[in-house]
């Protein structure tokens, strides 16, 4: 069984998550009253192997890989390429580059 | 195809062409709900008007957890629809639809098609830390594997992949036979994103966390940033991309084989 951390840890985390999908309202939101009605629900206070709980835990922790890593997804792509085709300048910048100066002009301007 | 899918408006074409599966539609709706329809089956509605897939079919499954899920991908969704965000639906309609119009043969014939070239039985032979790398990280899980499936696999530093048995092959395809369509199409996902069969298996079985199964399937990649670097719009992209499918894949397939449990104890009672 792979380790997946602390109960507690996975449930703040989908709700830190929920949080910033849902923005203030996300206590009104159905997965908020689902997960804190499954966690709720799961708790055990022996420190017994219970397999359900850590299956259950198991897929609180893929819900919030799933949730954490789509946000920054989206975040890279809407940074990287959200914005259209980049300039020649930002694509050299990408890279550490610089295009080069001519300061007396590249000759075909008018 | 186009056309259609403005003219429904819970209809996205995800797998019709590149450009809608980048393209982005304006937020049409306030409200999502779940209910329950027609055979128990969960239903999601946008402010009223229920939710069809790109075929025009109702959007209907078994599992409440999972349309729970759905829900929240499409409530938060801002000012405009980011379909590329919403792996969880895209399974479902992909699931719904079956646009491919494969049965469960073709998709276990499909999937097995990866044990052959899998990623952890590929090895290198230079340089010598990637090498031990690969030993040390991917011969637990073929160990594991092996043991939990009594079957052999192994691993081959030549370009033509190891030998896998044939009965190892009909061990794994009875295996994806006991699951249902839908989490069998889940599976095929995971499998294909992976590039192993031998990651989903451990992963599905709870062996491996989403993040230990991604990082060993990209685990070349890793080791060449630890020696050159990580570049954000790329390897990070990348990473952040392949685990949110995983994840996704991943809890689908739970999802959807705990469903096809329950009913099943009920057909018996």
């Amino acid at each position: 069984m792979a380790s997946v951390g602390c109960p507690l840890r996975v449930c703040r985390g989908i709700l830190k998550e929920l949080r910033a999908q849902c923005g203030h309202k996300y206590q009104e939101s159905m997965a908020y009253t689902f997960v804190m009605e499954q966690f709720r629900k799961n708790q055990v206070t022996s420190e017994k192997l219970c397999r359900a709980q850590q299956e259950l835990l198991h897929q609180a922790a893929t819900y919030l890989c799933l949730l954490r890593s789509t946000r920054m997804h989206l975040a890279l792509h809407e940074e990287y390429h959200g914005k259209g085709e980049s300039k020649p300048e930002d694509v050299a910048k990408l890279v550490g580059l610089r295009l080069p100066q001519q300061p007396g002009g590249k000759g075909w301007e008018n | 195809m186009l056309r259609q899918a403005t003219r429904l408006c819970t209809h996205f074409p995800v797998r019709s062409c590149t450009r809608s599966y980048l393209s982005e539609r304006k937020k049409f709706y306030q409200d999502v709900s779940i209910s329950q329809g027609e055979g128990g089956l969960f239903e999601v509605s946008l402010d009223r008007r229920k939710l069809k897939t790109p075929g025009g079919k109702l959007f209907a499954v078994a599992s409440e957890p999972l349309a729970i899920a759905v829900a929240t991908e499409w409530d938060s969704q801002k000012d405009t629809l980011k379909f590329y965000t919403m792996h969880l639906t895209t399974l479902c309609n992909t699931a719904i639809d079956n646009p491919t119009q494969r049965n469960k043969e073709q998709i276990i014939t499909a999937a097995l098609k990866y044990l052959e070239t899998d990623t952890v039985c590929y090895r290198v032979e230079e340089p010598q830390g990637l090498v031990e790398l690969q030993k040390n990280e991917w011969d637990p899980v073929i160990q594991w594997i092996e043991k939990r499936y009594d079957v052999e696999i192994g691993s081959s530093s030549s370009i033509a992949g190891p030998t896998i048995p044939q009965r190892t092959r009909d061990t794994f395809s009875q295996h994806l036979a006991s699951y249902g369509f839908w989490a069998l199409t889940g599976l095929e996902f995971v499998i294909t994103q992976l590039k192993s069969v031998v990651l989903p298996f451990a992963l599905i079985d709870r062996h491996l966390t989403v993040e230990k199964a991604v990082l060993l399937s990209r685990l070349e990649e890793e080791y060449q940033i630890q020696r050159w670097g990580s570049v954000e719009w790329a390897h990070d992209y990348d990473c952040q991309e392949l685990r949110s499918r995983t994840a996704a894949g991943t809890l689908f397939v739970h999802l959807c084989s705990e469903a096809s449990t329950i009913k099943r104890k009920l057909l018996q009672g």
